[in-house]
């Protein structure tokens, strides 16, 4: 039953889990920042405002109780960033994590990179579960024996311990960003990873601290020419040469680092037409583009701007192969939403493992899926209602206007302080993680 | 919701784009009446700008003690506006953070709730 199988509507979503706070009153260090999965799925990560991360891992199942699906429970969680001051630009650096990557497994550590604004930091995870004992100049409690003392020889061994799981800094790759970073991406070759903030985007090798290679500089000679920033860079998760990067103004270029040392020469660009008579005060707000995507088989990659989810095949640079509307209903309020800043929130949009559906999140802690092969698609809800263990999720629809129909919700009564920004993809399996304001839902497919 | 339809018409498709267009064209009209301003400031995109400085926080011992004079001394001589620079949102010289105003920034010493 369980499988990389569509996610739409053949699905049917329970809820799993619920981690976190009830209470109302969110501290602003509890705001969930990022969520992803590990490469095997069996880890989970989720950043904060606060600087913290908190690592789930997954039970191993009962076999002998199928019904019993996999737990994810509190791994290990540690202070990954701390809020700093840059006194030469008068500027606070927050602590809030933009970005967890997990490394592939190469040993029984794991490995993560995080970043805050300036500063990305590796982390390795190790479990601890045997510890050393019968030392022979040492007591057991660590003080020293004295050596006249000792009349016979012993071979420590190692007996076990109650599992301990530790979180160590082995990098901190500092000092090379001027602007925010927006996204860090693990190389397929294993060896280097990128770092792109709104201008910028910087390569680097896993084992040197000390220096970086720029590969994009966006930065006009003159700040009163800027006309577009960078809002996400990602590796071709086969192709090591090859990364893409989309910009505020809703294009995306993919470059290849052996065409030159600095890629500022896309290989491709990737720009859906428009007709300039067409545009609007918020055409361009809109168009910005807040993630992009490779698909797992590297054929296509998804961006996600404003109202839509578009879909590329990386052979046609024309226009996407599929777009989506994720919350049309909310064109007719523009307006509102430039005034109360939400349409400059960025959402982010995932694949599921054999990219037949896709997910990204809207408000009112809504969320949606996609069914690529299906051509149908779903809105969810995450709330604290639907919390019975395995109570199967249902679908919700907005009234755009006209007449409500029962079970439907107004547009204007949409809470648009309950942003579902960000979501993650079990890499095999139906298990997706859904990420309110200082909540994180699990959510697994019905087994029956 | 709307399903994506790839059988739809050319003539459908094009309703939806120009009806699409009227909403926002809608949405600017509104936004232009209530803030007429907006969008005839020179000098390159301000969203832009204002997304690469995130609100930085100045602290200009000159203009702080301009400031503590100010309250003494309400007559402010003209050459003094000169002086005024744009930055960010604020004109330095206006919002000038004051020790007692300056939040602590402290880490988290408590563990995330997700955890509990």
């Amino acid at each position: 039953m369980a499988g990389a199988g569509g996610g739409g509507n053949d699905v049917q979503w329970c809820f799993s889990q619920v981690k976190g706070a009830i209470d109302d009153d969110v501290a602003e260090a509890d705001i969930i920042s990022t969520v992803e999965f590990n490469h095997s799925g069996e880890l989970l990560a989720t950043g904060d405002k606060g600087g913290r991360v908190v690592i789930f891992q997954q039970e191993t199942e009962n076999k002998s109780q199928p019904q019993c699906r996999s737990e994810y429970n509190v791994y290990s969680t540690f202070q990954s960033h701390e809020p700093e001051f840059d006194y030469l630009k008068s500027l606070e650096i927050e602590e809030k994590i933009n970005k967890i990557r997990w490394l592939p497994q190469k040993n029984a550590a794991q490995f993560l990179l995080s970043t805050n604004d300036k500063t990305i930091k590796l982390w390795k995870i190790s479990e601890r579960d045997k510890r050393p004992e019968g030392y022979n100049l040492k007591e057991e409690d660590g003080r020293y024996r004295d050596a006249a003392t000792i009349t016979a020889l012993r071979v420590p061994v190692f007996r076990p311990m109650d599992l301990m799981v530790e979180a160590s800094p082995r990098r901190v790759f500092a000092n090379a960003h001027t602007y925010h970073i927006n996204s860090i991406s693990v190389n397929s070759d294993n060896e280097t990873y990128l770092s792109a903030d709104d201008l910028r985007i910087n390569l680097w090798h896993l084992e040197i601290t000390d220096r970086s290679f720029n590969i994009v500089d966006i930065k006009p000679a003159n700040m009163e020419e800027l006309t577009e920033v960078i809002t996400a860079a990602e590796f071709h998760p086969h192709q090591c040469n090859t990364f893409v990067y989309s910009s505020s103004k809703g294009t995306i270029r993919l470059c290849d680092m052996r065409a030159s040392a600095l890629c500022d020469k896309h290989s491709k660009l990737f720009e859906e037409p428009e007709d300039p008579s067409n545009r609007s005060f918020f055409s361009e707000i809109i168009s910005s583009i807040s993630d992009v995507k490779f698909s797992h088989n590297g054929r296509y990659m998804m961006t996600r701007d404003y109202l839509s989810v578009k879909i590329w095949d990386l052979n046609m640079e024309s226009r996407p192969v599929e777009t989506y509307q994720v919350h049309e209903y909310l064109r007719s309020k523009l307006c509102s939403l430039y005034e109360n800043d939400c349409i400059f929130d960025k959402f982010e949009c995932c694949w599921n493992g054999n990219d037949s559906v896709v997910m990204t999140g809207s408000y009112n802690n809504f969320f949606r899926m996609l069914d690529r092969s299906q051509r149908r698609d779903v809105t969810l809800e995450a709330s604290r209602e639907s919390c019975k263990p395995r109570q199967v999720l249902k679908p919700r629809r907005v009234c755009a206007g006209g007449k409500r129909k029962k079970d439907e919700i107004s547009v204007d009564s949409l809470d648009f302080n309950k942003k579902i920004l960000h979501t993650a993809w079990h890499p095999q399996e139906n298990i997706i993680a859904v990420a309110t304001t200082n909540n994180l839902y699990i959510f697994q497919e019905k087994v029956n | 919701m709307e399903d994506t339809k790839p059988e739809e018409t050319n003539v459908e498709e094009q309703k939806e784009e120009e009806n699409k267009i009227c909403l926002e064209k809608l949405e600017e009209a509104k936004l232009k009446d209530k803030y007429p301003h907006l969008g005839n400031k020179p000098g390159g995109s301000d969203l832009l700008r204002k997304r690469l400085q995130k609100g930085p926080k100045y602290f200009d011992s000159g203009d702080y003690n301009m400031a503590k004079a100010k309250t003494k001394n309400k007559q402010l001589p003209v050459a003094q506006m000169e002086k005024v620079e744009i930055t960010g949102d604020h004109i330095t010289g206006d919002h000038i953070p004051t020790p007692q105003d300056l939040p602590q920034r402290k880490p988290s010493l408590v563990a995330s709730k997700l955890a509990g």
